[in-house]
């Protein structure tokens, strides 16, 4: 079922090799394919149907590039269409430039809008707004309670009226606060609701026309299958939405709902939202999220991890010491340190798509504790043992074993491993001179990364 | 609508009710293909594809289904696109009655645990289920196991409070194991007929989050042997092709024994419960409609497929 897009159309197109022209029958076979791949990602029926067409006609008769496989040729075809459909660039959030800026977040149930506040109140505090966050879901138990809970936690006022008030006036309400405490911008949560339940949307409309928000964004499950179309198309009628927020990013769904709504509604993707800590809100990238629809997973997202987290300079610096094999425990330290940075490792493992469902590498468990471990045995040797781990003795390894809380035995283990690291590296230096490569320094293996088109 | 009118309707008429949306639509479809082709050809059976994918079914089992009629058209000589209807319908009933539960012993302790991935209803699942059962004379206790999210603890509180059932609660940020071990002592000395435990939403492929339900199994194995453990598993009716997987890595780590499918009250058909009860072998025991109390009922797969139908 995660059978990557790319490698089902190398094995369809896989006659093609050496034509020189994609035929109509190639393509025909290609599509196919596609069409499986992006159903089963959940891009809505029809959607799927329009964009097989607008690729069909793209790809006959054009040319397969040398370099390229016939169907790394069509993969690249169908990508940049996806990534044309869903938006070029990234979208901001707008505010009213003169008055106090209200957004109103709507969506189903459940579909993440309380914590998506909380995480967009933390943003906007970031940038030096003073945001009010206001309770206007009276109905589920304890809405209200949990949006004061995650307004708490990041610094941010909530106001509300209980539950026995109606959300338009406590959205009335809600704009004399503000003005009279000085917030700048105003963020409105709202009950889930169903877009067929009219009363309810009724209300929302309402409440519209009251603030009227400069942003009315709607929240979606990237989980959603192929009701997202109708769901999206129905709140665009009854609210104009201005934006899309797009959650549960960080399961591994392929989130093809995007490509839908993207395709309904015409409105672009504001956020995505990846965790459940309150700054996992990130921008949307059009281009990672084609990736991701086709099964071919997030990797732009885990190189800017990895580069985000590594100091250029140091990643110099170090490659030089690997080169002159001085490298010591100290670099060691650092570099372990930086690998922290990028934030647990299973985290990153989760952002390639299959990880999660293939059996062979779901298994792959990243223990952090041995990491926690090294660094504390390094930590407990003197600035003149990391540099020259060679001094450490018998009595010295005790010390260090004792200092970190571990045995000897951990102790004796890291300085063998270390021993390893460096003959490799020797090895590496040797080699490395043929071919020389800058940038990611230790994690060099992941600048080899290619994208799989 | 008022509350007693709306409890007295019988489930039939509630599962209707919710999945009218969907039947209309679903059954409009189907009408519609019906009277525009007469004789079941590959247009036709395009259509028919359409439909079947537009309900989440996933296309394994569109294909599926398809493949079937495709036999079913040449071993019958069916040549009349009406009968169709009926041959999906009766495609639709077997899969989910070759699914049929197994006895529950009831002399044991019950415990039932709920869960599911961010968002899907876990809570108010809980609510409706502790209701249902109190009020057909079980003794019911909850466990609030969800100490992660923000208010989780009080919306259970408040649910309870409607159920008129004791919950175990502690504070949000709290263990979720210590949270159950409590219940496990309250069950044992209360002497309940049911402990249902809400625990945190989760993404599946959160394997830090999925060990720490493994742990919650540990301490049920081990406080509380004599109990008979149910595991559901919670779907948004809503929810894409994700869902499989969803249901296959919980059902790693749980020993899964039903699906509660929610949201059916929407314009989603839920159709992804087809391939998961047809991956897991597990039935789906009940269906939410709505976000009042009564609003969850147990599930039945002629009602179902004949409230998507008739």
């Amino acid at each position: 079922m995660f059978e990557n897009l790319s490698e089902k159309l190398q094995n369809t197109l896989q006659k093609l090799r050496g034509k020189g022209k994609l035929t109509e029958k190639d393509i025909e076979a290609a599509m196919k394919e596609v069409k499986m791949s992006l159903l089963e990602a959940d891009v809505n029926y029809k959607v799927v149907k329009l964009f097989i067409n607008n690729v069909k006609e793209r790809s006959l008769g054009h040319d397969v590039m040398d370099s390229l496989t016939p169907g790394q040729q069509v993969v690249k075809i169908v990508h940049e269409e996806l990534v044309k459909l869903m938006g070029e660039a990234e979208s901001k959030l707008k505010f009213d430039p003169n008055n106090i800026t209200y957004f109103m977040m709507c969506g189903l149930q459940g579909a993440g809008k309380t914590t998506a506040t909380g995480k967009l109140a933390k943003k906007l505090k970031k940038d030096g707004k003073r945001p009010l966050l206001v309770a206007g879901d009276i109905y589920r138990p304890a809405a209200i309670k949990q949006l004061q809970v995650v307004g708490e936690s990041v610094g941010v006022p909530v106001f509300e009226m209980g539950d026995k008030v109606s959300p338009v006036t406590i959205a009335k309400e809600a704009m004399k606060y503000a003005l009279k405490h000085g917030n700048d911008v105003v963020i409105i949560d709202t009950a889930g609701r169903l877009h067929i339940d009219e009363e309810l949307m009724d209300e929302l409309v309402q409440i519209k026309e009251t603030v009227k928000p400069t942003e009315t964004l709607l929240l979606l499950d990237a989980m959603t299958g192929q009701d997202a179309v109708k769901v999206a198309e129905t709140f665009n009628k009854y609210l104009e939405i201005s934006g899309v927020i797009l959650t549960k990013i960080d399961g591994d769904a392929r989130g093809g709902a995007a490509l839908s709504i993207r395709n309904v509604v015409d409105k672009p993707i504001k956020f995505v939202s990846t965790g459940e800590k309150l700054d996992q809100l990130e921008p949307f990238y059009p281009d990672r999220m084609a990736s991701r629809i086709l099964g071919m997973g997030d990797v732009l997202s885990i190189i800017e991890k990895a580069q985000n987290a590594f100091d250029e300079k140091q990643a110099v610096e170090l490659e030089k010491k690997l080169r002159t094999n001085d490298f010591n425990l100290e670099d060691f330290l650092s570099q372990l340190q930086q690998m922290k940075n990028m934030g647990p490792l299973e985290d990153l493992l989760e952002m390639i798509p299959g990880v999660a469902g293939n059996k062979k590498l779901k298994d792959i468990k990243v223990d952090e504790n041995q990491l926690k471990h090294t660094e504390a045995i390094i930590q407990s040797m003197t600035k003149k043992e990391r540099m020259n781990p060679n001094i450490i003795n018998g009595a010295r390894r005790k010390r260090i074993a004792a200092g970190s809380g571990t045995s000897v035995q951990k102790v004796n283990q890291l300085l063998k491993q270390y021993d390893e690291m460096k003959k490799m590296m020797k090895k590496f230096s040797s080699m490395g001179k043929m071919g020389k490569k800058k940038g990611l320094g230790g994690l060099g293996g992941l600048g080899n990364f290619k994208m799989p088109f | 609508m008022d509350k007693e009118n709306k409890e007295k309707k019988g489930f039939f008429a509630k599962l209707k009710e919710g999945l009218s949306k969907t039947k209309k639509n679903f059954t409009e479809q189907i009408e519609n293909i019906i009277f525009a082709h007469r004789k079941i050809d590959d247009e036709f059976l395009e259509e028919l594809e359409e439909i079947l994918i537009t309900s989440d079914m996933g296309v394994e089992t569109t294909l599926d289904i398809i493949e079937y009629i495709k036999q079913e058209v040449k071993k019958n000589k069916v040549d009349d696109t009406g009968e169709i209807k009926n041959l999906i319908k009766k495609y639709l009933v077997e899969m989910l009655e070759k699914h049929k539960e197994v006895e529950t012993d009831n002399t044991k302790q019950q415990v039932l645990l709920i869960v599911g991935v961010n968002g899907v209803g876990k809570t108010t699942s809980i609510g409706k289920i502790a209701y249902r059962l109190k009020n057909s004379g079980q003794k019911v206790i909850v466990a609030a196991a969800d100490t992660f999210r923000a208010a989780a603890v009080e919306q259970l509180k408040e649910w309870c409070i409607r159920a008129n059932v004791d919950i175990i609660a502690s504070e949000n940020g709290s263990d979720p194991g210590a949270v159950i071990f409590d219940a496990i002592q309250a069950a044992k000395a209360r002497k309940s007929d049911i402990l249902i435990c809400d625990t945190a939403g989760r993404l599946h492929n959160k394997k830090n989050l999925m060990n720490e339900l493994s742990k919650l199994f540990k301490i049920l194995d081990k406080e509380f042997p004599e109990a008979k453990i149910n595991v559901y598993l919670v779907i948004d009716a809503t929810t894409g092709q994700n869902g499989i997987i969803q249901a296959k890595l919980f059902a790693e780590t749980c020993q899964l024994d039903g699906l509660i499918l929610t949201k059916l009250d929407g314009t989603a058909k839920g159709g992804i419960a087809f391939p998961i009860i047809n991956e897991l072998n597990i039935p789906i025991k009940y269906v939410g409609v709505g976000e009042k109390i009564d609003d969850l009922q147990p599930f039945d797969a002629n009602d179902f497929v004949n409230a998507i139908f008739e």
